[in-house]
Order: C-alpha cells, then structure tokens, then sequence
C-alpha cells in the first residue's frame, strides 16, 4: 500500500511540475499575475508531493518491505537502521528520487527567499525549473522507478554493498545533490534573464547567493567523497581521477568559474554573456555527471547497471536542456549588450584569466574523461586515461590561477597598475618566496615541486593579510580597527575565508604528495616496522562479531621514542549476505599527519601482510574544503543580498524598457 | 594581446594534447599480448580471468605471482603489494604494468572491483573476444552488473 502510495504522489508531482512549468513562463510571457501568482504555491505542493514519495520510500525501507524490488537488492534485515536509511540512497532509483527531493528543496527554497524579487522574475524562475523537474519525474516514472513490486516476495534482501554501510556514505550523496541540482537555480536565472531579455546588474546579484550556496553544497559533497574513499577503500588514496569524481569535479570549476564572473557582472556589468554560459555549463555538466553515473557507461570502479533505456533518455534530455539553452542564448546575444569596458591590467582581466584558466581546466578533466569512453564506443579499443595526465595537466593550469587569486582581489576595476600593485605586494612576495624556500629543509628534504606549492599557499595567504590591512586602513570611518572590521561586509571575509581555505588545501595537497609514505610488510606477532619515526608493532588479530558481519582485527600498537602513542585496530571484514571482504583501515588523525594501517591478506594464522602509511598534513585538505565551503556560505549570507526595498525595485524594473 | 592570448592557448592546448599522450594506458587481452601486439616497454593494461590455482605468493609475503587467462591464452604477472579485497581465482581481474623481456608482466597496479558480482568490462571484452560470443553460462553469471556508489 505505501509503496502504491509513493508512486502515486510521484504521479500527482508530476502533474504539478507541468503546471509548475506552464504557469510560470507562459504566465510570465503574457504578463498574467494570477498565473505568475499560483507558480508559487503550485511549487510548494510538489515539494509535498516528492517528499512523501521520499518518506515512502524510507518506510519501505525501515520496515524492511522486501516486496518492492529496490528494496530487496539495496537491503537487508540484519542492516543496521541508520544503513537502511542511507540505502534509500544507495542505488540508482532511490537516488534519483533524492536528486529530485533536493531539486524541490531548492525551488522550494526559491519560493521563500525570493519575496523581494518581481514576480516576472520568480515565475520564470520557477518556470524553468519546473520543466527541468518534468524532465527528471518522466525519467523516474518511466525507466527507475523506485517502487516497483518484486513476486515472489524474497524472504530477505540482497543487503547494501558493504562499501556503503559507512557514515560518510550517508552524507555524501545528499550534500553532493544539493551541489549538483543547486547549480539548476544559477541556470534558471540565466534563464529567465534571456527570456526576460535583460541582463543585468539586479540579475546578477539575484543569482550570486543562490550560486554561491549551490557551490559551497558541492565543495562539502567533493570533499566528504574524498574523505569516504580515503578511509573506506583501505588504501589511503584521496582522488583517483576517477569518471565519477571527474563527473562532479568538473561542475565544481566551472561553477567556481561563475561565482567570479557573476561578481563582475553584477560590480561592472561586463562578462555577461560569458556568465550565461558558464550558468548554462555549470548544470549542463551537473546532467552529464548524473548522465555519466546513472547511465552506466563507465568502465570505473563505480559500476552501475547498464541500461540503454536510461542512458538514451538522459541524453536526450542533456540534448534538449544544453541545446535548447544555446539557442535561446543565441537568438539574444544582440540585445545582451557588453556592460563597462576595461583596461588590459585591471581586476576585470585578471578574474577573465583566472575563468580561462578554469574553464580550460575543466576542458582537460572533460578530454581525459569522455575520450576513453568515445574511443570504446566507436569501437576503436579500450585505453584508459592514467592519474599522472591530470596531475601533470592540474599543476600547470592551477600554478598561475593561484599565483592571480593573490593579485586579483588588490587590483582596482577597470584599470589597475603593475608597478603599484608590485609595491603594495612586495612584503607578501618576500615573505612567500623566503618561506617557501626553507620550510622544505624544516620538513625533511627539500624539491622544487613541494617548494612551488608552499610559495603559492603562502603567496595566497600573505596576500590576504595584505588586503585585509588595506582594507582597514582605507576605510572612510574615523572609527577604530574594530569598528572598521565589524562594519566590512560578510562577502568580502566569505571571499577571504574561502581563498585561504584555497591556501590550506593547496599546503595539504603538497606536503602529502611530497612526504607521504608507505611500506607494505609481512608480519606477525611482536613483529615491528618502523615508519616517519614511528614504531607499529604487530600485537596479533582475534576475531569479532558485528551486526552482519565476522571481522578479524588486528591489534597494532605504535610508539615514537619508546613512548606509546596510540593502539590501532585495522580489521578485515566478511559481510555474511554477499559474503564479500571488506578491508576497514585504521587511521589515527592527527593536525600534522595521520598514521594509517590496514590489514592485507592472511599469510597463515597468525601472519598478515600489513600496510603501514604515513600521511603528513593529510586533513588539511578536506579542512581547506571546508574552509571554502564556510568562506561561500558567509558570502552568501552578508545583508545586501536580502536587502528588501523590493516595491521600489520591481517598479523601476517594470517600468524601465527592455533592452 | 589578443595574439598573446592566442599564442598562450596555443601553447597550452599543445602541453595539454601531449601529457595527454604520453599517459595513455592502452588495454589489450592475453591472446594480442601473446601474439605480441602489445608495446615492450610502456605501461598498459590487461584483463582476464585470474587462473585457477595460479596464484603464488613469495616468500617476503607480499610479492604474488599469478596466471591471467582470457583462456585461450596465458600470461603469467607479477605483483608487489596488497592486492584488492575482491581478487580471487577464477574471478575477474584488469591489471596495469610493463611487459618484461621474459614475457612476465610487472604489475604496478591491480585494479580494485567495487562487487562480487561486477566483472571489469575489460577483463569480460578479453573473454568475449578469445571465445567469439561463446561465453559459457558460468561466464556469464560474471558478468551481472552490480551496483556501487
């Protein structure tokens, strides 16, 4: 019954979708205010609609209701609740649903926040959202639907893959989702703004916090994917350029790439038809990462059910969103206009470059990973596109982005000078490049790839502390340096929060690929190794009883000096429904580095094969995320973004002609 | 400037097109390698079947030997490391390395499957391709999608 109850609801929000989508931009169009009115409440109720589908679901789940088929194969009895919960998540159909369920969060969202916009604006908004979720409900209802019935009825499920029964696995897909389908509002305001014909500075800084949010969501779904696999697959990696990471990397650049256009829009109004593609692209790429997962058409690690239904229908909706826009975008451009004009040397050219720099970029991430999969489906062989492609490819693009993202922010709009810009850098860059160059030796050995990277994380650092000075010494106020730093507006320390977020990330990147290490040894009991000046040794590995698993554990204990540090308990799992091995390492985090071992095969009864690691400044890579992730939600949040004088605005809005 | 700009794209589109060269892996199954389609001395990748009872492990613990079979042909490799949860005899396996001059592949890497029931595409294409379509219905079993992340 409840599982019938689901699917009807998914019905009804469909239904409401489509009236969501033609009350919205035909009201728009024809300028209908009861029809742009009822888009609103129209939204809301769809929202309703999709969450009790969510919440049936769920229930299916917790009450382990092994008739309805995704239930069976993502679940088990033995599975603990909070796993269960997380299941509904953890296949193709159910996550489908949570894309959609966040979809209506964030138009949902739209509705609330959005009082202060013209009604025009909102409607349109909320129109194209609404065919973008006609087009995800279509997807569900007629290839993945989540609630179909499975006879005979199994007597229990399948169980969750192991790998998923983990707390990271509960929070990356939603927060990635929020990313992904956030980027959908960035697009929607595009959109509206070309079928509205105007494009604007008001345009702009309605779309900046919307963005901004959607880009600190994904910033956290990246980080928390990275930090799953490097805890969860065992081996202590944290990126594998994998497709799947590649799939929601690149939104990521490119919707970094648009927050700092949209800025310039909305200070300078330039950029503007540049900042609708990147809004196009930014959620073109967000589709073609859904596509790239849920279609099946990987050869990765992440394997997922091929279907060809499912992979022809996102294509066709990836064809009609991206080339629908552009022509949209196309038969426009005469009337978008080019906004203030600006000088060679001058803030605006440099965040130019830095959007070159992402978007080329985000072109290297696309060629290394649809090229593979173009070849093979041309039938002209398999090959696959290694780790040291990209990492070759990110260290040159990313250097000179960097190095800007310290000169940018002090240069002035539209006309900046070099000699002047030297001068107010000068203690920053003497700082840096001193830093730079002996902090290697303090670490251990010095090379130029560690010595670059340090430079360019202390290069963004000092700068920042140059700019926030600046900042209070040219304030107008008499006032204070308190009083001076509590009246700077919320985005401008978002922005700063977020570039030495930026500067961490880059510390920890460098000093883990320049330091880490491993050794993979044969051990047994009393056994030691000794690595990055600590002593593991090997105290032997009895066996435990989880919820649905048999685990052996090994007991490692870890000194430096003679001095115990910390006792370990990597453990190698058998998860009894799929009887499948599972590696669960043992990690003790640390500010400076983090000691990791896990537990290889079984050489006899009491010897193992044990990797030990050692992974120096290892946190501070998802710490930088997180810094990001903050800076946005802190720029997102400063006061002039939901300053209302709304009537004043929509009238002048109103009554000026449409360019 | 804009010729700079032009100039700086060209430059970098051409860094960009030959790390992209240098590192692609190219996959061949053990009948090309055997027939010695595949390049001495640059890293690639094969797939197959993991040998029945192929598998040895050297003395240090943490050096394995082991067949990959397309079971038409049979390469033998070796690995130095630990090797991923879901390896097993008679299941399938894609591993990346360098041929040596005796014939044994060196393995750098030994590509983790995220599902029992999950059969690395390249290692199935092998199998297909030594057998025409002839898979046999135990074969075929292995090559039930399963589900990942």
């Amino acid at each position: 019954m409840i599982p019938e109850l689901g699917q009807f609801a998914l019905a009804l929000a469909l239904c409401l979708a489509l009236a969501q989508g033609v009350l919205g931009i035909a009201g728009a169009a024809r300028g209908d205010r009861i029809w742009m009115a009822a888009a609103r409440p129209v939204t809301q109720g769809q929202f309703v609609f999709v969450a009790i589908a969510f919440g049936c679901l769920t229930y299916s789940f917790v009450t382990n209701d092994f008739s309805v088929s995704y239930v069976a194969s993502h679940s088990n009895s033995a599975l603990p609740l909070p796993y269960r919960i997380a299941g509904v998540w953890g296949g193709h159909e159910g996550s489908l649903l949570l894309w959609m369920l966040m979809l209506c969060v964030w138009m949902t969202a739209v509705t609330v926040f959005s009082r202060h916009l013209p009604d025009e604006m909102v409607a349109r908004v909320l129109g194209v959202m609404g065919l973008v979720s006609i087009g995800f409900l279509l997807f569900m209802l007629f290839t993945s639907n989540p609630f179909l019935r499975l006879f005979p009825i199994p007597p229990d499920g399948r169980d969750l893959n192991p790998l998923l029964q983990d707390p990271g696995m509960v929070m990356h897909p939603p927060m990635l989702y929020m990313g992904y389908v956030g980027f959908s509002v960035a697009f929607a305001f595009a959109i509206a703004a070309l079928l509205a014909g105007r494009l604007d500075a008001t345009w702009a800084r309605w779309s900046r916090p919307w963005t901004t949010v959607a880009w600190a969501f994904l910033t956290v779904g990246i980080a928390l994917g990275s930090w799953w696999a490097y805890y969860e697959l065992g081996w202590g990696g944290w990126w594998f350029w994998d497709p799947v990471e590649n799939a929601s990397f690149m939104p990521w650049l490119i919707g970094t790439a648009l927050i700092h256009s949209l800025a310039v829009t909305e200070k300078r109004g330039s950029f503007r038809s540049w900042t609708v593609l990147l809004a196009i692209f930014a959620f073109a790429l967000s589709l073609l990462g859904t596509f790239l997962v849920r279609s099946g058409v990987l050869t990765s690690v992440h394997a997922f059910a091929t279907d060809p239904a499912r992979g022809v229908f996102i294509l066709i909706f990836l064809s009609v969103v991206i080339g629908g826009s552009l022509l949209l975008f196309a038969s426009r451009t005469a009337r978008i206009g080019l906004g203030g004009g600006f000088e060679p040397v001058s803030r605006e050219s440099f965040l130019l470059t830095n959007n070159v720099l992402l978007a080329a970029a985000t072109g290297s991430v696309l060629l290394g990973t649809l090229y593979p999969l173009a070849l093979d489906a041309l039938g002209l062989g398999k090959i696959s596109v290694g780790p040291p492609y990209f990492d070759a490819v990110f260290a040159a693009v990313m250097a000179p982005a960097l190095f800007l993202m310290g000169v940018g922010p002090l240069a002035r709009w539209k006309k900046a000078s070099l000699p002047d810009l030297a001068v107010r850098l000068r203690w920053a860059f003497g700082v840096s490049v001193v830093a730079a160059l002996l902090l290697p030796f303090a670490l251990g050995q010095w090379s130029a790839l560690v010595s670059l990277g340090l430079l360019l994380a202390i290069w963004i650092a000092a700068s920042s502390v140059v700019q926030l000075r600046e900042r209070v010494r040219n304030a107008a106020s008499g006032a204070g340096v308190w009083a001076r730093l509590a009246t700077t507006p919320r985005a401008y320390y978002g922005m700063l929060l977020a570039h030495l977020g930026v500067a961490v990330f880059v510390v920890g990147v460098t000093l883990v690929k320049g330091y880490e290490s491993e050794r993979d040894v044969r051990m047994g009991p009393g056994d030691t190794v000794e690595l990055g000046g600590y002593v593991f040794r090997f105290d032997g590995v009895r066996e435990v009883n989880g919820p649905n698993y048999v685990a052996a554990r090994a007991e490692i204990h870890v000194s430096r000096e003679g001095k115990t540090m910390t006792r370990m308990y990597p453990e190698k799992r058998i998860y009894r429904v799929q009887n499948q091995p599972m590696t669960e390492a043992a990690i003790d985090p640390g500010f400076t580095r983090d000691l990791y071992v896990s537990l290889g095969d079984s050489l006899g009864p009491t010897q193992w094969v044990v990797r030990v690691q050692h992974k120096p400044f290892v946190d501070w890579i998802w710490g930088g995320c997180l810094l990001m992730a903050l800076g946005g939600l802190l720029a997102a949040s400063d006061r002039r973004y939901r300053v209302a004088s709304s009537r004043a605005r929509e009238q002048a809005y109103a009554a000026a002609p449409a360019r | 400037m804009i010729a700079g700009g032009v100039a700086a794209l060209a430059v970098s589109a051409a860094l960009v097109l030959s790390a992209f060269q240098k590192n692609l892996v190219f996959f061949f199954t053990p009948t090309q390698v055997a027939a010695n389609e595949a390049p001495q001395g640059r890293t690639f990748r094969i797939g197959g079947l993991v040998a029945p009872g192929s598998v040895k492990r050297r003395s240090d613990g943490v050096t394995v030997q082991f067949v990959v079979t397309d079971t038409a042909q049979n390469i033998p490799v070796v690995y130095q490391g630990i090797l991923p949860d879901l390896f097993r005899e008679g299941k399938g396996v894609v591993t990346q390395g360098r041929l040596g001059p005796d014939g044994v592949f060196q393995a750098s890497e030994v590509l983790a499957k995220h599902d029992e029931n999950y059969m690395p595409p390249e290692a199935a294409d092998a199998l297909k391709q030594a057998h025409g379509n002839g898979l046999n219905a135990a074969q075929k079993t292995l090559v039930v999608p399963g589900s990942g992340r």
